[in-house]
């Protein structure tokens, strides 16, 4: 461990895991909710809203994600002058939250539809029967039932969310890669080392909550 | 589920409504597209100027004229397409080892074909990719090429998850399958070799055609490390001609066409599959495993 018994680049591998956990966060809550939008959109009964669903899926599912954060600066920023801040890091921050935001939504929103796929018809007959309509059946009997059978898929969504989040440094935004890449750079001789360190921790942050999401999808199955 | 069961079979207000609505939402988006459209024309993104490259040779100062078709895009996809097949031959070949290790009846085989499996499944492909890179020189005494850089982190990391979605398929074959061939006095091996595999192998290749378009998507970070893939000889025409717009449309709708086409045949494949009774929604990862949300 020599070094990173230098404060200045144990700090640096902080800061990058600090950006990865940021990055993560951020975007996992921002997916998270035009996910369910987007599931929502491509089971209702308008057929365009319907067909914005599955474009989105096709659009966002079959691109590289790094063409997406790439055309986030490119595009967005450089060409267009989308702008979040005069700050340059936390402009690039947000404009690689968006491209990952965008990106993970198309796979939440086949997960959860999916996941409505796994209720059994009789739940929305008997709640159409009571006289809810599509909105309330949606949100109270249906999409309850939906996303917690689809605990799982959640969590291999999430943990894959925050591999990506390593290629936000393609918009020089100073996550876990990029920061050990300039450590190899000045330190070549301990190459083995930093990347086992930096790989460690991955496997390190990751590995319990693959199995942390499989316990919590075991708790949460709603039994049948 | 249906989607259809959601909401009552609509009657004619219920279809006057939905009517209304598809309007008024088709509406919405036409006045999206046309903002965006406009945006896009406020910075002069549809000036014929950034979109005549890919219409018209370009001349250049003092040598021959550049057609960024055959100059840059066609040999960037070349560069995409041979990382992806190497990398996916030799992930195929990755994958069947580790399953077949992690099956293993010896503790000292399974154990670290696991840990092997979970490892590289764990560490983010850009990660390894950097590693090789800007490691390689010190750890293996010779600089790693990028194609090599690249094709090696795809293989790990596909092959971790397609060792998996082996090792699922192969234990959804019936036990009564490997009953009869050791009544017949098979060995192990044979047993896996002439009984298991083949018929495992039947029902992954609906996830084998879905992998491919993770490893395509992949490639695209082969433009960090300066392999010259589809995204770097595409960053190279934006260079000369200021032109990011239009050239990320073009990129991004091959990357659409090719992985849609895949998309399409993994699907066709598995509704075969099921038809003839061959299981593969039990280890079809596009439901539960990484590989459809794995990589970038």
């Amino acid at each position: 461990m020599d070094v990173f018994s230098d404060p200045l680049n144990r700090q640096a591998f902080l800061d990058g895991f600090a950006m990865i956990l940021k990055l993560t966060a951020a975007s996992a809550l921002l997916s998270l909710l035009l996910g369910l939008l987007l599931a929502a959109c491509r089971v209702s009964p308008v057929p365009v809203l319907r067909a914005l669903g599955a474009g989105w899926v096709h659009l966002f599912r079959n691109t590289p994600l790094t063409l997406i954060i790439t055309f986030c600066f490119f595009g967005l920023y450089s060409a267009m002058g989308v702008k979040f801040s005069d700050d340059i890091d936390i402009n690039n921050y947000w404009l690689a939250v968006v491209g990952l935001s965008a990106y993970t939504a198309a796979f939440v929103c086949e997960a959860i539809r999916s996941g409505i796929n796994t209720v059994p018809i009789g739940q929305a007959e008997a709640a159409r029967a009571l006289g809810l309509t599509f909105a309330q059946n949606l949100r109270l009997i249906i999409l309850p039932q939906a996303v917690r059978s689809v605990v799982a898929p959640l969590g291999s969504i999430l943990i894959a969310l925050t591999k990506n989040a390593t290629i936000a440094g393609v918009i020089g935004v100073a996550e876990a890669s990029s920061q050990m890449k300039q450590l190899i750079n000045d330190n070549g001789d301990a190459a083995v080392e930093i990347f086992a360190v930096f790989a460690l921790a991955f496997v390190v942050l990751l590995v319990p909550v693959g199995y942390g999401f499989s316990a919590l999808a075991n708790r949460l199955v709603v039994r049948r | 589920m249906n989607a259809s069961v959601l909401y009552d079979h609509p009657g004619p207000r219920a279809r006057l409504r939905n009517r209304v609505l598809s309007v008024v939402v088709a509406a919405l988006l036409l006045a999206g597209a046309y903002w965006i459209y406009r945006a896009l024309d406020a910075k002069g993104q549809w000036d014929w100027k950034k979109w005549q490259p890919f219409f018209q040779e370009m001349p250049t100062p003092g040598g021959p004229p550049v057609n960024v078709w055959a100059d840059y895009i066609v040999p960037g996809l070349v560069g995409t397409l041979s990382a992806a097949a190497t990398a996916m031959v030799l992930a195929l070949a990755f994958g069947l080892l580790f399953s077949v290790a992690r099956l293993s009846e010896h503790a000292w085989v399974r154990v670290p074909a696991g840990m092997v499996v979970e490892f590289f499944r764990a560490v983010p492909l850009l990660l390894m990719i950097f590693f090789l890179v800007y490691g390689g020189y010190y750890v293996f005494g010779t600089a790693v090429p990028a194609f090599w850089a690249v094709v090696i982190g795809l293989t790990l990391y596909n092959g971790s998850v397609l060792a998996e979605a082996f090792r699922a398929g192969i234990r959804a074959v019936p036990g009564g399958q490997s009953e009869a061939a050791y009544s017949l006095g098979l060995v192990k091996s044979q047993v896996m070799r002439l009984i298991l595999i083949p018929q495992a192998a039947r029902s992954m290749l609906p996830v084998i055609v879905s992998q491919l378009v993770v490893v395509l998507k992949d490639t695209a970070l082969g433009y960090i490390v300066a392999y010259s893939e589809l995204m770097l000889e595409g960053s190279k025409i934006y260079a000369n001609y200021n032109n990011p717009v239009p050239v990320f449309l073009v990129l991004a709708a091959i990357y659409i066409l090719i992985n849609g086409t895949l998309t399409l045949i993994a699907h066709l494949l598995e509704r075969r599959a099921n038809r003839r009774g061959v299981a593969t929604a039990a280890v079809r990862p596009g439901t539960a495993g990484p590989a459809a949300t794995g990589g970038a």
